[in-house]
């Protein structure tokens, strides 16, 4: 469910970033490659407990599903957080500049 | 149990050798200019600078390898405290620990580098294509 979790987001990011291309401000590509490194990781994840157990993945218990998909939400807020902060760091509209040194009229 | 630490390790290693690749491109790309090299410069704009594919390759490593420690966290496999490893407190564990770095925890560095390496591959097919590499050169 964490995989499933993680890769839906991935393929919703890849598309956005696909539709905004060439034009990244949004860094949506840091967030893509996020995304993907961690579904490949998770991937080998999975068929390492294929190999050990395949009941145990394709034929979980509903607590175990809803901890997972629980997990999976968690892992998906945590990089939008991580995207977040390079986002404003990085600032590339220059929009965060903008707004902490305006002058008032 | 710690199979995140390996892509980790690879990311550290990989964004030293970005950066050392970035400091020595900057030093030649100095050079070329104070010679008035504009022929090799206009070649090089028409390719993507290998720095910037290592950059796709190290945001991919560190990416998956916070989530995936956020995965540990959650499942009480890594501590705030020594010996951060939960498993490291047992030997028997840390044996377990350790076959599962050097099973799944090099199978992940290897499947996010073979991935990278077949990006580089379509990126190659994409910067010998003359179109694009006139439109580069245009921009």
């Amino acid at each position: 469910m964490t995989l499933l979790t993680t890769l839906f987001a991935a393929i919703i990011v890849t598309i956005l970033w696909y539709k905004r291309a060439p034009n990244d401000n949004m860094k949506l590509g840091i967030l893509c490659v996020m995304f993907w490194g961690a579904s490949l990781m998770w991937l080998i994840d999975a068929v390492a407990t294929y190999i050990e157990d395949a009941a145990e993945l394709f034929e979980p218990t509903g607590a175990a599903m809803l901890n997972d998909l629980f997990l999976g939400l968690s892992v998906v807020a945590l990089a939008l957080v991580i995207w977040l902060v390079i986002l404003l760091i990085k600032d590339p509209n220059g929009k965060v500049k903008a707004a902490l040194f305006r002058k008032k009229s | 149990m710690a199979c995140f630490l390996v892509p980790t390790a690879e990311a550290i290693v990989m964004t030293v050798v970005r950066k050392a690749a970035g400091s020595k491109n900057e030093i030649g790309g100095q050079a070329a200019i104070k010679h008035g090299d504009h022929f090799h410069a206009a070649d090089s704009a028409a390719k993507i600078p290998f720095t910037r594919k290592l950059k796709w390759l190290t945001n991919m490593l560190w990416g998956g390898s916070a989530l995936l420690a956020f995965e540990h966290v959650w499942h009480g496999e890594v501590t705030p405290w020594f010996p951060f490893l939960t498993a490291a407190g047992d030997p028997e564990e840390a044996a377990i620990m350790l076959r599962e770095m050097a099973t799944s925890g090099v199978a992940m560095a290897v499947l996010v580098t073979a991935v990278w390496l077949i990006i580089l591959g379509v990126v190659k097919t994409y910067e010998k294509r003359p179109s694009i590499a006139q439109s580069a050169q245009e921009v």
